[in-house]
């Protein structure tokens, strides 16, 4: 790290085929130094790919990877500086949990004691101190998934690799290994690239989150840009939730919907453009037809409640506005009425909380 | 069923009403496994008993078994030279067949269960496919192929080994003893390395352990089961082989099959035979509770 502008991993125009599927393609992607970055895509989308070629498991077909600035393509897992924790632990049944954690340490041929001194602080890290004994089968998932994570971590790796680790833990303990993961991160400062289909998740504990899809790198971004500014239709749909309405682009400062209403969108397309207007249903109002606010003119429709939802903090009302149905979420205040289903009602939004995205590929 | 009723008043289970139905169920279950008792104490355990009880008898001059007057007599006669040099012979070879099988049987049964699953069912077939014909058919086969004029003498000779046929020597009794059992060992093998979960490998390739490393630590260890279930089922049928040494194996390879039966059938020296039948049983059956201590949980 002579360099302050060698990344962590660096990989560029990285394609991966088995035989005639394209698992990954062309990605180019680069990971800084001590960030927490997710990979986040549903499955098949060539994530776990990316992230066993960066360990090693698998080589890529065409393109450069590199690790703090070497370049890795071919070289076999144990000669890389990185260490993952796999999807199921693939803890060692017939060790310990002591043995588990020194593995790589005596490998590396580390005496043995030094190697146990080593575990054992580190088993200690991660809070399964007097465990030391037992058998893997003999823990529960949150501490099998611990014992991955302190077996990998004891070897100090440059870059830790994470495959889908909270996957199989219940909601519950799910979040608390979130939160831990962020601290040990944070406390040790080592990158840690994290392979998930939960986008919650990629968004709770991630400085950066790359998007894939078939096995293209769709978009790179800090959570709030992937949120805000989504590069397309599947991003928009995959991160949180939203509502996509079918557009076609009139000028730079208006597009026509479904039905011919003319709403207020600003957008860089030509007109005639096929686009998808990205309203998140936190952030359209609902009100009374004539309560429209003059300023929000060009930016409502009117429609018919279709069902309402209560969920205690918030209140979801599906809402028909002539030819599909749009979800909207409002926060659920003591003591104000809310609308039954059949009300005829309008609904707006703010002119900046609209995303327009292109109306290509994929369609939720 | 002659379940107590349980108290007109209360319909709970009541203690009384536990137990009668746990009695209940233990004597259904005992039902069943009826005729597999009765079989195998008809069968088994009663000639096994037999067997025990003659080792310990005394032959008469007529060649008959007085069942009187226990003694150790033919346990003894295990401890002379002849009888000894056979049980050694027999364990030697019943160990080397084991051993070769151990060696062919490990990478064969580690490339298939690296196989697709196609290819696992086709190549088991195979495997399989000798079964198909009788063992002693098998065996006489060998004997062409081995023999002065078969075509495996015949292609030494070629190749300028001097040497004459193999047929009747120990070399061919283990040849047809590795032939016959190998699938008895590569089926186990198979089965520990196909359960193995490979991630494991990948786990410690990732750590830094080489490939040998991971052979060694990992690898290895966890399809134990199945090399000890294999080396057992190879080991028993051979040290007890009769058929094979008796086809491929001259008069100088007797070994314990052949003089068993020869105790049995020509010498009718009945206690030397069962004496010579019980130690075999105790060997295997210390070879069978190694596997078990080992971890081994099904043959």
């Amino acid at each position: 790290m002579t360099e302050q502008s060698t990344s962590a991993v660096s990989i560029n125009g990285v394609t991966k085929r088995f035989g005639d599927v394209v698992a990954v393609d062309n990605v180019n992607l680069e990971i800084a130094d001590g960030e927490f970055f997710a990979m986040l895509g549903p499955s098949g989308c060539g994530k776990t790919t990316t992230l066993r070629m960066i360990a090693g498991l698998e080589f890529p077909t065409e393109g450069s990877l590199q690790i703090f600035g070497e370049e890795v393509g071919t070289l076999p897992p144990n000669k890389r500086p990185v260490n993952t924790v796999f999807q199921n632990y693939a803890l060692f049944p017939h060790m310990n949990i002591l043995d588990n954690v020194s593995f790589g340490l005596r490998m590396k041929g580390v005496d043995k004691k030094t190697a146990s001194a080593q575990a054992n602080e580190m088993i200690d890290l991660v809070r399964l101190g007097g465990m030391e004994k037992r058998r893997p089968n003999q823990l529960s998932g949150g501490q099998q998934q611990r014992v991955a994570l302190a077996r990998a971590l004891v070897n100090k790796p440059k870059v830790l690799l994470l495959d889908e680790p909270l996957g199989a833990l219940d909601l519950k303990l799910r979040q608390d290994m979130q939160t831990e993961l962020k601290s040990l991160q944070r406390e040790l400062g080592v990158s840690f690239v994290f392979v998930t289909h939960d986008q919650e998740e990629a968004l709770t504990m991630s400085d950066r989150i790359a998007v894939m899809h078939d096995g293209q790198l769709l978009q790179v971004g800090n959570p709030e840009q992937l949120y805000s500014q989504p590069v397309n239709r599947f991003v928009a749909d995959f991160i949180g939730q939203t509502n996509l309405i079918d557009a076609t682009v009139a000028d730079d400062e208006m597009i026509v919907l479904a039905n011919g209403t003319k709403v207020r969108a600003p957008n860089p397309h030509p007109p005639g453009t096929k686009v998808a207007m990205s309203l998140r249903p936190e952030s359209i109002m609902i009100g009374d037809r004539e309560a429209v606010p003059s300023e929000s003119q060009s930016t409502s429709l009117s429609g018919v409640i279709s069902s309402v939802v209560y969920l205690g903090h918030s209140v979801v009302y599906t809402v028909n506005v002539d030819w599909m149905p749009l979800e909207v979420r409002v926060p659920a205040v003591a003591g104000v009425s809310r609308y039954e289903a059949g009300a005829e009602i309008a609904i707006w939004w703010d002119r900046l909380s609209d995303w327009i995205v292109p109306d290509e590929g994929y369609r939720g | 069923m002659t379940a107590v009723a349980p108290d007109e008043q209360s319909l709970v289970a009541t203690p009384e009403f536990e137990r009668s139905n746990e009695r209940n169920k233990r004597r259904s279950g005992l039902l069943m496994a009826l005729p597999a008792y009765v079989y195998l104490v008809l069968f088994f355990a009663l000639p096994l008993i037999i067997v025990v009880v003659y080792s310990f008898a005394t032959r008469t001059r007529s060649g008959g078994t007085a069942l009187s007057g226990w003694n150790l007599d033919s346990y003894q006669k295990l401890g002379e030279p002849i009888v000894r040099d056979i049980l050694f012979r027999s364990l030697l070879l019943a160990l080397i067949t084991t051993f070769i099988c151990l060696v062919i049987a490990y990478p064969f049964s580690y490339y298939l269960s690296t196989r697709s699953p196609m290819v696992r069912n086709i190549m088991l077939v195979f495997v399989m496919i000798p079964f198909w014909s009788n063992f002693l058919v098998r065996n006489y086969a060998w004997r062409v192929l081995l023999g002065n004029n078969g075509p495996i003498t015949r292609l030494t000779e070629g190749v300028g080994w001097e040497e004459s046929s193999i047929l009747f020597t120990p070399t061919a009794v283990v040849l047809g003893l590795v032939y016959g059992f190998l699938p008895f060992m590569i089926l186990p093998m198979y089965a520990a390395l196909e359960r193995m979960d490979w991630s494991l490998i990948e786990a410690s390739r990732d750590l830094g352990a080489t490939g040998v490393q991971t052979f060694r630590n990992i690898t290895l260890p966890l399809s134990r089961p199945g090399v000890i279930a294999g080396s057992i089922l190879v080991f028993i049928p051979s040290l007890g082989a009769y058929v094979t040494p008796q086809i491929l194996g001259g008069a100088k390879t007797t070994l314990l099959g052949s003089y068993i039966v020869t105790q049995f059938l020509t010498a009718r020296n009945w206690p030397v035979g069962a004496s010579v039948s019980t130690v075999l049983m105790v060997v295997m059956l210390g070879a069978t509770l190694m596997y078990f201590r080992s971890g081994g949980k099904t043959l």
